[in-house]
This record gives structure tokens, C-alpha cells and sequence, in this order.
């Protein structure tokens, strides 16, 4: 399997305060695969992801080196840039309750996106949407369409971000943690909707996470952040089972009532799963 | 939503009332007797008591307070404002010109005022804390802060007196209007073009801003949608700057001897001439009122989130 996406020596840090908030990152993400980045809260998950985009906030600079079929992203201009983001780079956050401008209508912004991408006529891109919208099982896409997104649920909203990726057909998905602001039961469905992403798509992912249970489920390899530094890395099985950094081995152990309370709602399919 | 118009309509009614009984009360709070006022005002050499005793009595000063005030509000409501003190003129034939006057400088000022805070905040916030970004709001803080009779003296003297390109006073043609708008412009844009560039800076680092870009929209289209959402929050500050301008202009019409609300008010405080007085701040709380139900209503009918709810 080939690397699709290399990261080398990534250092992250503010301009403003010379802090440095990651040190020199290397990892790559093999193709088809989905790569989880795991660790607590400030450790530079985000900060990490944001860079690939090239979307930290200006205060925040970035060097080494993001090869990304055959171009080094972080020499790219702006405007190169964007041509990447959507179409081969789909970033998916965290709260789709606030992912979306509160004043304009789902189906407006799909469409401004989806044109900036595509030649297609505002049926063509209605139908695509719409079949994407059902195969994350949402239903009356086209209502939804028509809908402001306050007047959706937040695991609704972070399904149209997934709906958004399928029609656009991204060769790498980034999700920063698409699960955690929701409750159990549309973390599930969420879960689920991701996993079909990938088998529809055969994109290679980038899932950041909290929960080890999630990232048992979906992920084949497994990076484990703390401080900025990368302190575990290896295939799920591998991590999971034989955690060697302690930091690790410590995140496994509290996780491990969680993840156990994740299968209990997955309930009879999700067990059989991982049998 | 035309429930909610309604509704804030309504709630208008009882605020209106409230506030002219407080003008009301604020106006018969003054020491002086108005029968003397008027007495005085109109050269009566000896003042008996008979002839205030009279005096009340034409003016309806006999009655309990209570009844003065319907009897004025109702009169007020059928635009009767009552008679000057000074002149016998019926109020009304003194201030709806005075007021048509007011508010043509109103207008163009809140005008001009609005579309320089929008391009200003604008631009500001797409250079946070850039060289333009500090100088620009460096200049208005100093402009704001700069007594505008002061700013309006000094004008005058150098565009009118020095180079002698504008008039110093009155109003007629168009040019009339050019120093006192602007001198009304410079000492509020500070605070309405800092209102516009907060408020876009907040919705610069929400999330939907990172998600746009992550979706490849260009900058451009971004910053539509953030200049949309940030003017939602604006607007119903700028509904309140129509009032507060309007109130506002007694120094201005002053210094340029406009024939307006604020001359008039002046005079009419100089003369104690109360039913003038009273008539100039019912108009102005009245106006405060009704751009405050105006601002929630814009406010709601632009925010598609209160739109449905109501
Ligand atoms: N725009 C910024 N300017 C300065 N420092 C920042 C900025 N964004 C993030 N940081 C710093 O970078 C560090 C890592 O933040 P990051 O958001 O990547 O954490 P995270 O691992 O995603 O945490 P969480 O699990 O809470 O999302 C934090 O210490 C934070 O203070
Ligand atoms: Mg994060």
C-alpha cells in the first residue's frame, strides 16, 4: 500500500507568542485506509488537521512538509490551495450546529459550494444532493433543503456535511471529531454513516477523536498526540491491545467504560461486528 | 410574524404613554409659575394676584395635575401642542417646519453615517490589526473625541471664512448641507463603524467561516455571508442613531444657525416657553420609542432564527 498523504517535520507554532504548540510531526496516511488521531483535549488535534487544510488562523505558521500526490501543500499558493479544499481535501468539524451560516438556507449553501467545484445546472446539483442526503439517511432531503440550520438537529447537520463529501468525492476526508457533540444514539448513526463513506467512496480518512470505542470501530491505524507530540503510533489492533507508551496505556484504561457503555447502544448488530 | 408586529406595536402604545407622563411631570417639576411666564413674556407691567389667578385659568392651571395631562396628551394626540408662551403662535405652526428642517439633516446625516460605518467596519475587520486597521480606527477615536462645536467652529473658519468655499449658515441650497453633515458624520461614525467591525470580527472566527473555507469557497463569497451576518446584528443599532441624531443636533444647528428642532428648543428653553419645551421632548422620546419598535421588528424579520420562532 502506498502513502497518500506524507507528513514531515510539520511544526506548528504562534507567531505572536513563539509558543510552540507541535514540535515536528511525521506520520502518513496509507491509501484507503483511516488513520485516528487520538489524545487529550489541547494536545494540537485540531491545530494538526487544520494545517493539512492550510486553515490555521493566520497568527498561527506552519513549516515542513505535506506531500500530497506528488505536491508538497504547504509550498502551494492560496489559490491553489482552495482548488484542493472540497474537491480533494473535505474537512468535516466538530459542532454542525455552528458549521453552517445561520442566515442562509442548506440547499443555497450546497449549491454555492458544489458550483464552485463542478459545471453542473442547479437540477443536476439538486439531484445529487438529494441522493447523497439519502444515502445518510436523511429524510425529505429536499424539505431539508429548504430549511435554515437551526431548524435542524446537530447529528442531521453533521450528516449533510457527510452528504456534502459524498457528492463531492474527496480523495482525503478529515474529520475532526464529527462524534463528540452529539448524544449516543446519532453518534451511532453518525458512526455508521462514516463507515459507509468510506466503502462508497474508498477515500482514505483522517478521524480525530476522543473516544477510543469510535476509534476502535472505524480506524486502522491509530496516532496518539500528547503536548503536540506524537507518543504512540501503530495499527488499532496493535495499540489497543498492547498499548506501550503509558500515556496510552492510561487513556485505554478510563476509556474503557465508555466504550463499553458505546456497544451497549450499538446493541446486537455492533456486537456481532466485532466478532 | 405579523403577530410579533403587532404585538410590538402595541407594546409601543404603553411605553408612549409612559414617557410623555414623565415629560409631563418633568416639565411642571420647574420652580417657575407658568401663568408668570406668561404674564412676564407678554409685557405686563404689574403682575396682580387677580391676574395670575386669571392667567391660570385660561391656561387650564386650575384643574387637578391628573386632569392637566389628559387634557394635554389628548390635544397632543390631535396635534394641538398648545399656544407659545412668547409669541401666541400655536406651537404646531412653529415646530413642523422646524422638525421637516431636522430631519432633512437628519436623514442624509444618518445616511451618509451608515454607508461610511459598513465600508469602514468592513475594511477594518478584514485588516485586524493591520497598519489600516489601527490608523483608521486611530483617526476616528481622535475625531470622535473632539467637542463637535469645537470641530464645527474650526470647519467653518477654514472651509467657509479661510477659503470661502461654503456657506457658514442657514440652509437653502445643497451646499448648506455639506459641513453640517459632515461634522455630524465625523463625530458618529466612530462609534457606529466600531459597532460594524466587532461584530464582523465575531462572526470571522465562527465555525462556519472555517467550514466555508474548507469547502473551497473563495474568500470573496465568505465574506458575503459574514458582511450578511454582521450587519443582522448591526442594524438595529443603526435604527437607534436615526433618534440619537436627531436629538443631537441642537449644538450643530446652533453653530450653523439651522432653522430647526434644536434652534427652536433653544430659544423656546431661553424664553421659558414650556409648551414649545414640551412638545420638542415628546417628539424626540416618541421617535426613541418608535425606532426601538422599528429596530426589533427589522431585527426579526432579517433573522430567519426570531422569524420563525415568532
Ligand atoms: N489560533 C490559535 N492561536 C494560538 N494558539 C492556538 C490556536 N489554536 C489552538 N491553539 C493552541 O494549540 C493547542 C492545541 O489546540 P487544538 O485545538 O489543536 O487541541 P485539540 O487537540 O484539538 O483539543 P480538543 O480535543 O479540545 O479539540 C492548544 O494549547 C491551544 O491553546
Ligand atoms: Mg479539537
Amino acid at each position: 500500500m502506498t502513502s497518500l498523504l506524507e507528513v514531515r517535520n510539520l511544526k506548528i507554532w504562534d507567531s505572536r507568542t513563539e509558543k510552540i504548540i507541535v514540535p515536528a510531526s511525521t506520520f502518513q496516511l496509507t491509501k484507503g485506509s483511516c488513520l485516528a488521531i487520538v489524545g487529550e483535549s489541547g494536545s494540537g488535534k485540531s491545530v494538526t488537521c487544520k494545517a493539512i487544510m492550510r486553515l490555521n488562523n493566520s497568527s498561527l505558521q506552519q513549516t515542513g512538509e505535506i506531500w500530497f500526490k506528488g505536491e508538497n501543500l504547504n509550498t502551494l499558493s492560496e489559490k491553489q490551495m482552495r482548488k484542493k479544499r472540497g474537491k480533494q481535501l473535505c474537512l468535516i468539524i466538530q459542532n454542525g450546529m455552528s458549521a453552517f451560516d445561520p442566515s442562509c438556507l442548506i440547499g443555497v449553501f450546497a449549491r454555492e459550494v458544489l458550483t464552485q467545484h463542478f459545471d453542473w445546472g442547479r437540477k443536476k446539483i439538486e439531484e445529487e444532493m438529494i441522493n447523497a442526503m439519502e444515502s445518510v439517511l436523511l429524510q425529505e432531503p429536499s424539505k431539508i433543503m429548504r430549511k435554515y440550520p437551526h431548524q435542524l438537529s446537530g447529528g442531521m447537520l453533521q450528516r449533510i456535511m457527510i452528504a456534502l463529501a459524498i457528492v463531492l468525492k474527496p480523495e482525503i476526508i478529515i474529520a475532526d471529531e464529527p462524534t463528540t457533540a452529539l448524544d449516543v444514539i446519532s453518534q451511532y448513526e453518525v458512526l455508521e454513516q462514516f463507515k459507509k463513506l468510506r466503502e462508497t467512496l474508498g477515500c482514505s480518512m483522517i478521524f480525530v477523536s476522543h473516544d477510543l470505542g469510535v476509534v476502535k470501530k472505524i480506524a486502522d491505524e491509530v496516532l496518539v498526540m500528547k503536548d503536540g507530540e506524537i507518543v504512540e503510533r501503530g495499527s488499532t489492533k496493535a495499540v489497543f491491545l498492547a498499548p506501550k507508551h503509558e500515556y496510552t496505556r492510561f487513556l485505554v484504561s478510563t476509556r474503557l467504560a465508555v466504550s463499553e457503555h458505546f456497544n451497549h447502544v450499538m446493541k446486537g448488530d455492533a456486537v456481532l461486528a466485532e466478532r | 410574524m405579523a403577530i410579533y408586529m403587532i404585538n410590538r406595536i402595541l407594546l409601543a402604545i404603553p411605553m408612549l404613554l409612559v414617557v410623555s407622563f414623565l415629560t409631563f411631570i418633568l416639565i411642571n417639576l420647574s420652580p417657575l409659575d407658568p401663568a408668570e411666564v406668561v404674564l412676564q413674556a407678554q409685557g405686563v407691567p404689574v403682575i396682580t394676584s387677580e391676574l395670575l389667578a386669571q392667567t391660570r385659568q385660561e391656561l387650564g392651571m386650575d384643574k387637578p395635575f391628573l386632569m392637566q395631562y389628559v387634557d394635554w396628551i389628548i390635544a397632543c394626540l390631535q396635534f394641538d401642542f398648545g399656544h407659545s408662551y412668547v409669541t401666541g403662535q400655536p406651537v404646531w405652526s412653529l415646530l413642523a417646519p422646524a422638525f421637516v428642517n431636522t430631519l432633512k439633516l437628519t436623514v442624509i446625516s444618518s445616511f451618509v453615517i451608515i454607508i461610511l460605518s459598513v465600508l469602514l467596519g468592513v475594511l477594518c475587520a478584514l485588516n485586524e490589526g493591520k497598519l489600516l486597521d489601527q490608523s483608521l480606527r486611530g483617526i476616528s477615536f481622535f475625531l470622535t473625541s473632539m467637542p463637535s462645536y469645537w470641530l464645527a467652529a474650526l470647519m467653518v473658519w477654514y472651509f467657509s471664512v479661510k477659503l470661502d468655499l461654503l456657506p457658514t449658515s442657514g440652509m437653502g441650497s445643497l451646499q448648506h448641507y455639506i459641513l453640517p453633515v459632515i461634522i455630524i458624520t465625523v463625530s458618529y461614525s466612530g462609534i457606529y463603524f466600531r459597532v460594524v467591525r466587532s461584530s464582523m470580527l465575531n462572526n470571522l472566527h465562527q465555525d462556519y467561516v472555517l467550514y466555508s473555507r474548507a469547502c473551497g469557497l473563495p474568500e470573496r463569497r465568505i465574506i458575503l455571508h459574514i458582511v450578511r451576518n454582521s450587519l443582522q446584528v448591526s442594524v438595529s443599532v443603526f435604527c437607534m442613531a436615526v433618534p440619537i441624531i436627531l436629538g443631537s443636533t441642537v449644538v450643530i444647528e446652533n453653530v450653523f444657525a439651522w432653522p430647526g428642532l434644536g434652534s427652536l428648543s433653544v430659544r423656546a428653553i431661553l424664553g421659558r416657553d414650556f409648551p414649545i419645551i414640551q412638545a420638542y421632548v415628546l417628539i424626540l422620546a416618541a421617535a426613541f420609542v418608535l425606532f426601538n419598535a422599528l429596530s426589533d421588528i427589522i431585527n426579526a424579520w432579517m433573522n430567519p432564527k426570531l422569524r420563525n420562532d415568532l
